[in-house]
């Protein structure tokens, strides 16, 4: 199937090499990094993560929220998905390299990151998160390849695939779990010592990863005409609507929590995240106001039915919902779990231009992956007419 | 593409990574021990089931006394002097309410609010940062240690968002570029950007029978000893004084005293 | 088989090139030690000079690991000659010209050993 990189539009072509400069330029500051060390990133002995982390994290959601497709078409049967469901798949594969690309640019000896294996430790939570996140990726392009094939033979795919896609389906609970328990184990940091941690991070995760892959099929289907489905459209979106109404509320059951209880270690890091220190008012607080205003206006224009389905005001409310959990998830959280510090002491992180375009660099490799992989689906679909539309 | 060539190619690619996968088995097995000899513990080590430390905080009149012990670690184990927040910290001093944020009020004695409290590394009993080390490279040994291998972190540091007390340090830099050249201290290495590293109670210096430096540079006024030993100093000073230590909620059980 | 002859010369071509190291040892260029300088005051090593020249690197494996996680700070080689374990301390007292001895072999095979960035350089530094 790869053959259908070869047949593709001028433009396409374009975008690769564009894509492909992008990752050159960054690559060059990443080995800049590696010359220099993590100094050149807006990281501190009181904020040891920050970006690289934060999108890791962010993008295990979205290679998570795959399953959003899947469960609905494999467990109830639901057609309408089966056409979608592969660009779900292949994203996931996508976000599962970034995952992994943003370790690797964020650790200091990046060399020896064997020694996981080397020195398999099963007390570690990232050593589990590295089993998961591997299986994941294995699974998702073993199911996405062979479906793909299948439906391009015309036929079922092969019966020994089913156990793999129900395999997939918990598999994606587990890796957001696990990574959410990179957090929500460690003693100390009060942002993250709360057990509502995994649930938050899956709602999340279901919410803005169907947003993301929406909003990458619309674009879709202005370039190519490939329909994703009226109806699918309509059911992704009432999905995404729930899940952004869950992931809300369990933000405010944390606000409660902090603050009913009064507990000044629970309330510090949401008072800084959002009023400031000592009334000095951070770059962060801006950003998690915005994330308030998008998730509600979101929310606004997604839950009425007859919005919801207005092919305008759709993609705008997806744009706000995606930004929001992203400065909530990619921001604020890893910024609220470090400040205040051990030591009840603010020290303020803001990731510099290097780090920014180390982070970018991972990004276009993730698009690089999802270009080519989608290219190969849609390839397929136009072959044998499930182009929909 | 011909039928019988695509399979041929599939048993291929699996037989190759099948037959790759069972060298590196064997390889694993070549770990194994190297050596011809044999190993020994060090002849005049000092040991303890558990090694504790107690610092008597009121023999300390100010930050000033604390200088000598901060520079006799700083000097014995090549710890940069790094200006800015990518620093690194060995054995540092701090307020009571950064020390001790759980018992803060705001009516403290003077003493108390205004002194200078010395921090290292609590070496926990049950400590987190060897709970989610990835690698092992940081570990527990037997007798309570929470050492430290450099040559096995990959500075991921979920050890230092796992440490409460704040008290492991990553090099975000080349470290000697922030020392002088020759290094204080020939007979003990450096590290390398890219990994993590905090205070190990000296076990470099045990191991040939020396009290840790800091503990020797306070001439009496920290003590050193085993914690599971009635009759050892440490035991007798917390019997005999009140002590605190930090954030004893988290149930991390930290081998530091601070006599107050 | 389809383009029997192309396949053929290229097949011959990738083995001729992956073997060039071979055939051009044949052509005269004879191995050269590489004259590392061995210490001045010490005899032997702790070990025999096969088993150090070869397992060196495992041996400081093994060591580092015995040292720091098993407080095996000592070796005992197979003369029954005692010796304390350090890189820094114990090797490099006698191997103290780093210029020409590790380096030089080093070199020599293409390993490139990061010991250095932590361990110090006996007189001083790199």
């Amino acid at each position: 199937m790869l053959e259908k990189l070869l047949t593709a539009q001028k433009r396409y072509y374009v975008w690769l090499l564009f894509l492909l400069c992008v990752i050159a330029g960054c690559g060059l500051v990443y080995l800049q990094q590696l010359q220099e060390g993590l100094t050149v990133t807006g990281m501190s002995r009181d904020v040891s993560w920050g970006l690289y982390i934060s999108q890791f994290t962010y993008f295990v959601g979205v290679a998570a929220s795959a399953v959003m497709l899947v469960l609905p078409a494999y467990f109830h049967h639901y057609r309408q998905f089966k056409r979608m469901i592969i660009f779900g798949e292949f994203m996931a594969v996508a976000a599962v390299v970034m995952c992994a690309l943003f370790i690797v640019v964020d650790l200091g000896q990046p060399q020896r990151m064997l020694n996981v294996m080397l020195h398999p430790t099963p007390n570690s939570v990232m050593f589990y998160d590295m089993l998961v996140l591997i299986g994941y990726l294995c699974l998702n392009i073993i199911i996405g390849w062979v479906t793909l094939e299948a439906e391009r033979m015309d036929t079922d795919p092969p019966k020994w695939i089913k156990p793999l896609i129900y395999l997939s389906i918990i598999w994606a609970f587990s890796i957001h779990t696990v990574t959410a328990f990179l957090y929500a184990g460690i003693p100390g940091r009060h942002y993250w010592l709360t057990a509502i941690m995994a649930a938050r991070f899956l709602s999340s995760a279901f919410c803005s990863g169907p947003s993301i892959l929406l909003l990458l099929l619309l674009i879709v289907r202005r370039l190519t005409n490939f329909d994703p489905g009226k109806e699918a459209v309509k059911t992704l979106s009432t999905i995404i609507v729930y899940a952004m109404c869950i992931n809300v509320f369990f933000y405010l059951l944390e606000i409660f929590t902090a603050f009913y209880s009064q507990i000044p270690g629970h309330e510090e890091p949401i008072a800084f995240l959002f009023t400031g220190h000592g009334g000095h008012l951070y770059w962060v607080s801006y950003w998690m106001w915005a994330a308030v205003a998008m998730a509600f206006l979101s929310l606004a224009i997604l839950i009425p039915p007859q919005w919801r389905t207005n092919p305008t005001l759709l993609p705008i409310a997806l744009v706000m919902l995606v930004a929001a959990t992203w400065i909530d998830k990619g921001l604020g959280l890893l910024i609220g779990g470090f400040t205040p510090n051990m030591f009840e002491e603010v020290t303020p992180y803001m990731p510099t231009g290097r780090e920014i375009a180390v982070a970018l660099g991972v990004y276009a490799i993730g698009a690089l992956v999802l270009s080519l992989l989608w290219k190969i689906a849609l390839g397929v679909k136009k072959e044998v007419n499930h182009f929909g539309g | 593409m011909n039928k019988s060539r695509r399979s041929f190619l599939k048993i291929a690619g699996l037989s190759a990574f099948a037959l790759s996968s069972g060298i590196t088995g064997l390889t694993g097995e070549a770990h194994a021990k190297i050596a011809p000899g044999s190993y020994a513990h060090g002849g005049n080590a000092l040991s303890a089931k558990r090694w504790a430390m107690v610092i008597d905080t009121r023999k300390f009149k100010d930050s000033q006394d604390y200088e000598p012990l901060i520079e006799a670690c700083h000097k014995a184990h090549n710890v940069p002097h790094i200006p800015g927040r990518q620093n690194i910290k060995w054995f540092w001093l701090d307020s009571y309410a950064h020390v001790f944020p759980d018992d803060m009020n705001a009516h403290l004695d003077e003493r108390t609010s205004a002194a200078s409290w010395p921090l290292l590394c609590n070496h926990c009993t049950n400590p987190p940062c060897v709970r989610v080390c990835p690698t092992q490279a940081t570990y527990k040994m037997e007798d309570g240690i929470v050492a430290m291998d450099y040559h096995r972190c990959i500075g991921c540091r979920f050890c230092m968002a796992g440490c409460p007390y704040g008290a492991r340090s990553f090099n975000f830099m080349d470290p000697r570029a922030h020392l002088t050249n020759p290094v204080p201290n020939p007979d003990f290495p450096t590290r390398m950007a890219g990994v993590v590293e905090k205070c190990t109670f000296c076990a470099e210096r045990l191991a040939v029978g020396q009290l840790p430096a800091c503990v020797e540079a306070a001439k009496g006024r920290i003590l050193f000893g085993d914690l599971e030993d009635p009759a050892s100093e440490v035991r007798k000073a917390l019997a005999a004084n009140y002590s605190i230590r930090r954030k004893p909620s988290l149930g991390t059980q930290p081998g530091v005293y601070y006599i107050i | 088989m389809y383009n029997a002859k192309a396949v053929i010369l290229g097949i011959l071509v990738f083995v001729a090139l992956s073997t060039s190291p071979f055939w051009s040892s044949f052509i005269g260029r004879d191995y050269k030690t590489t004259d590392i300088a061995l210490p001045k005051d010490e005899k032997n090593c702790l070990e025999n000079v096969e088993f150090m020249r070869s397992q060196h690197m495992r041996l400081l494996n093994e060591w580092r690991d015995e040292a720091l996680r098993n407080e095996n700070r000592a070796y005992i080689a197979s003369d029954g000659k005692k010796w304390v374990i350090s890189l820094q301390n114990t090797c490099l007292k006698c191997h103290n010209n780093y210029e020409d001895f590790c380096q030089k072999c080093h070199v020599a095979n293409s390993v490139y050993p990061y010991c250095w960035t932590c361990h110090i350089i006996p007189k001083g530094s790199k």
